[in-house]
């Protein structure tokens, strides 16, 4: 075998005459954490799904072990030992995770798919893992999203592949699992396995990649040592100039109480009192599961509160729905954006006007004509308006949700993973706009499972634990604090 | 960060494990509306002065629900996979004259009469399933022209029954085990192998996968022309065994036995009935056997009490309805774990 088991010479892919790719090289060596880097869109998934047999490249080649090769479809790179965790979850609902695991590789005993050996086989990699409370029998549907992005990882391992690419596989991960994926590609690659990793996070490439190649509207910049390089160094590689700090001033003056919980809950919170102001950003931190996004889906009325009270400005009410939710003048920018934040097949405009549209009357319901300003408010890079969302890169995808939102001004907004999957430049302008939202009067609920984002937002992190609030902590406290209370203990005594 | 190897039990706890518990799935639920409509059926018939679930009552429900078990299971196969077949009561007319012609009365042409109609329908099923995936044309519109097609040459080349079947094969139309006729008896052993293949093979898995997310699948390795071409295949097969089960009923071949009982429509809302998400991706054989046998049950019920047949269609589209809203429900409740 070659030490290098893949490389890509020159290739260019353009969509509809838009050139996408514009004579990329890459190299991947056997035993190396290969990290790509670039703003969104500039055709890092792209390039993985050429490798992956998704898509023909027009002029260039692929070579693996030095022979060059052809795929026609994804199971022919598949064949080739290639495994890619697409940026997207590509994962069947209703069927169980071994399935899913398994899908397209069943293996059969007496011409039946021996399922007995298909759950077994993903219950030890579960568990090798350490994720052994997903069921290998559990439907997918009953996964939170984190949990779904482990069965992808598994689904990749399960290949016995020698080429793993990764698509932005943290993008849905909270910490303490994004410390075990480290653990794993780190295995992973002591096996001599090459693996590429797309990631818009400063700190996974430089503890975890050991070259960086960098990416700009299509074109090939450069690829480095990781150790050679600063982190100023690659951002202005890859955004063509230098940021100044990430996170915005918190300046603005808390005004009056905006949203008030009373020991609200449901089946899935219990007894959660917490407050925003009018001015205010609070953070909402814990493990997954621990009901951070309950409360917000609670707060919207996807699966309102059953107990407690929900007050907005100071007055009862009952939100039963998120149509009511919209109509109080509350906002969700929800942490599934493929299942729920867009209308794929829709343009970025009918996207960015849909709850405008929905939630308003008359004129108002109909105006137009600020969109293009509330687009670059929130830096979409489309090819138009009229473009389907779907062709959007994934940063992009994300964008025009939290555009969609700001159509309306609600006066509440709660996000949820606001910055998943978008690249330095864009979090950054992210952060400004959620700050001067919050300058303008708007109270924001803002949850993360990127705590140096969390932390560094926030006027206030309120701390949920099976459920319930374990603890408030001012701006500014440490990630040791947040922890200590998002795991049970104390503040900041952790285990 | 130590705080890594921290072992999280209330994701454990808040996330079910989803283990088998005893559930009101759309499956189970079919069968207990099966069960109550028996009951209801019995008490309104009786009322009526009749009795039900007689051996002519279950004869008659039976025999129903052999030629739209048949269609219906096939039509089970494409919808799973996320397709659909509307071309098959112009075929099941078609290959009822396919083996009545080719039999002509002769003993000795039963099998080559019954293998020509089965490959005639394979030969449609294949084009449904070509005209799918590589012209890609929406499934419904495919089909549809196909069954136009059909018609066509159906209405140009016959006016009426043609053909005869021997003696000897109208056995399979009439013989029965006690009040089960044998006809139905095999019916359940093609739905079995079609569980079976559905539930326990590879291209049976691939089926659900298609039909749940296409993209999906292929990214995921699934050739998903072939299973979709290959579910095609076996729907139209099923409709072409109707075709010839009919043949040996009636003693020759009719050109539109099939569309007469609305066989297209009938089997779809069998299928959606026991379940089957229209969309794709889930559904089975059970559900829509136990489909089959609530459409049939209402049938015989109607016959007994000679109702109206506006009233019998009126009930039949109520009960498809308040189904498919029920299932809907089931689906919004049990969505998502936060
Ligand atoms: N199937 C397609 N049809 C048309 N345009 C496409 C298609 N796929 C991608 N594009 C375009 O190609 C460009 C590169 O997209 P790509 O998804 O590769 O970006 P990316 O680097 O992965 O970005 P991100 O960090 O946001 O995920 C984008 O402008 C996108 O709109
Ligand atoms: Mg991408």
């Amino acid at each position: 075998m070659s030490d290098i088991p893949v490389r890509l010479e020159g290739i260019t892919k353009s969509f509809l005459g838009v050139q996408v790719l514009r004579g990329v090289d890459l190299e991947l060596r056997a035993g190396e954490v290969h990290a790509l880097m670039g703003e969104n869109g500039a055709g890092k998934s792209t390039l993985l799904k050429v490798l992956a047999g998704v898509h023909k490249p027009d002029t260039g080649r692929v070579l693996l072990d030095g022979e060059e090769v052809s795929f026609s479809a994804p199971r022919d790179a598949q064949a080739a030992g290639i495994a890619i965790i697409h940026q997207e979850l590509n994962l069947l609902p209703h069927r169980t995770v071994a399935e899913n695991v398994f899908l397209g590789r069943e293996p059969v005993k007496r011409g039946q798919v021996d399922r007995r050996a298909m759950e077994a086989e993903t219950r030890r990699l579960l568990e090798w893992l350490g994720e052994d409370g997903i069921a290998a029998d559990a439907e997918v549907v009953r996964l939170s999203v984190a949990q779904r992005q482990v069965v992808e990882i598994v689904k990749a391992l399960s290949t016995d592949a020698k080429v793993l690419a990764m698509d932005e596989p943290t993008a849905a991960l909270a910490d303490h699992e994004v410390e075990l994926l480290y653990d794993l590609v780190k295995r992973l690659r002591e096996r001599g396995m090459a693996i590429l990793y797309v990631s818009h996070r400063m700190r996974e490439v430089f503890d975890l990649s050991q070259r960086i190649t960098v990416l700009k509207d299509g074109a090939f910049v450069t690829c480095v040592e990781t150790a050679e390089i600063t982190s100023d160094q690659l951002v202005r590689h890859m955004v063509g100039r230098s940021l100044d700090a990430l996170y915005p001033d918190r300046s603005s003056a808390a005004g009056e109480v905006r949203l008030a919980l009373k020991n609200a809950g449901n089946g899935r919170v219990r007894d959660v009192s917490l407050e925003v102001r009018a001015g205010e950003i609070v953070g909402l931190a814990g493990l997954q599961g621990s009901g951070r996004s309950a409360i917000a889906r609670a707060v919207w009325g996807v699966q309102p509160f059953t107990s407690g009270v929900l007050e907005l400005d100071g007055k009862p009410v009952r939100i039963g729905n998120p149509r009511t939710a919209v109509r109080k003048g509350i906002g969700y920018v929800t942490e599934d954006r493929k299942g729920e934040g867009l209308a794929l097949s829709q343009s970025v405009r009918d996207n960015a006007l849909l709850v405008r549209r929905a939630a308003l009357r008359g004129s108002a319901a109909r105006k137009h004509t600020d969109l293009a300003e509330l687009l670059k408010s929130v830096n979409v890079v489309s090819r138009g308006q009229h473009q389907e969302v779907r062709y959007l890169s994934g940063g992009n995808q994300q964008k025009v949700v939290l555009g969609k939102w700001l159509a309306v001004r609600p006066r509440v907004l709660v996000v949820d993973e606001p910055t998943r999957g978008i690249d330095v430049g864009a979090k950054q302008a992210v952060y400004r706009l959620l700050r001067d939202l919050a300058a303008d009067g708007m109270a924001i609920l803002m949850i993360s499972s990127e705590l140096p984002e969390l932390i560094g937002m926030s006027d206030r992190i309120v701390v949920m634990h099976e459920g319930a609030v374990a603890g408030e902590l001012p701006a500014g406290a440490s990630e040791e604090a947040v922890m200590g209370l998002a795991t049970g203990h104390g503040i900041g005594e952790v285990a | 960060m130590s705080v890594v190897q921290e072992k999280v039990p209330v994701a454990r706890r808040a996330q079910p494990a989803g283990g088998r518990r005893f559930a009101f799935t759309p499956t189970v639920t079919v069968y207990l509306a099966l069960a109550a409509l028996l009951v209801v059926g019995s008490v309104l018939v009786a009322v009526d002065g009749g009795v039900l679930l007689d051996q002519g009552g279950i004869l008659n429900i039976l025999t129903r629900s052999t030629v739209l078990g048949l269609v219906a299971v096939g039509q089970t196969m494409v919808i799973v996979t996320g397709s659909l077949d509307l071309s098959v009561a112009y075929l099941i007319g078609l290959c009822s004259l396919v083996a009545a012609e080719t039999m002509a009365g002769q003993g000795s042409m039963v099998f080559p009469g019954v293998a020509l109609a089965l490959a005639v329908a394979a030969a449609v099923g294949l084009v449904n399933g070509l005209v799918i995936t590589v012209l890609k044309a929406n499934a419904f519109i495919a089909t549809l022209g196909v069954a136009l097609i059909l018609r066509g040459w159906l209405e140009h080349n016959y006016t009426g029954p043609a053909g005869s079947v021997p003696r000897s094969f109208q056995h399979l139309g009439y013989d029965r085990i006690g009040p089960v006729p044998v006809a139905a008896l095999l019916m359940l052993l093609i739905a079995a192998g079609a569980w079976w293949y559905m539930r326990r093979t590879r291209p049976g898995y691939h089926m659900y996968a298609v039909g749940g997310d296409i993209e999906v699948a292929r990214l995921s390795g699934v050739r998903t022309s072939r299973t979709i071409v290959t579910a095609h295949v076996l729907c139209a097969l099923m409709a072409g065994l109707a075709g010839v089960f009919l043949a040996s009923r009636l003693g020759s071949g009719a050109p539109y036995v099939g569309t007469d009982a609305g066989y297209d429509l009938e089997s779809i809302a069998a299928v959606v009935l026991g379940g089957a998400a229209l969309a794709g991706g889930r559904g089975g054989v059970v559900g829509t056997l136990g489909g089959v046998l609530i459409l049939a049950t209402l049938d015989t019920i109607f016959d007994d009490l000679a109702v109206d047949p506006f009233f019998k269609d009126v009930v039949r589209g109520v009960v498809l309805i308040v189904a498919v809203a029920l299932y809907a429900r089931r689906k919004l409740t049990s969505g998502r774990a936060s």
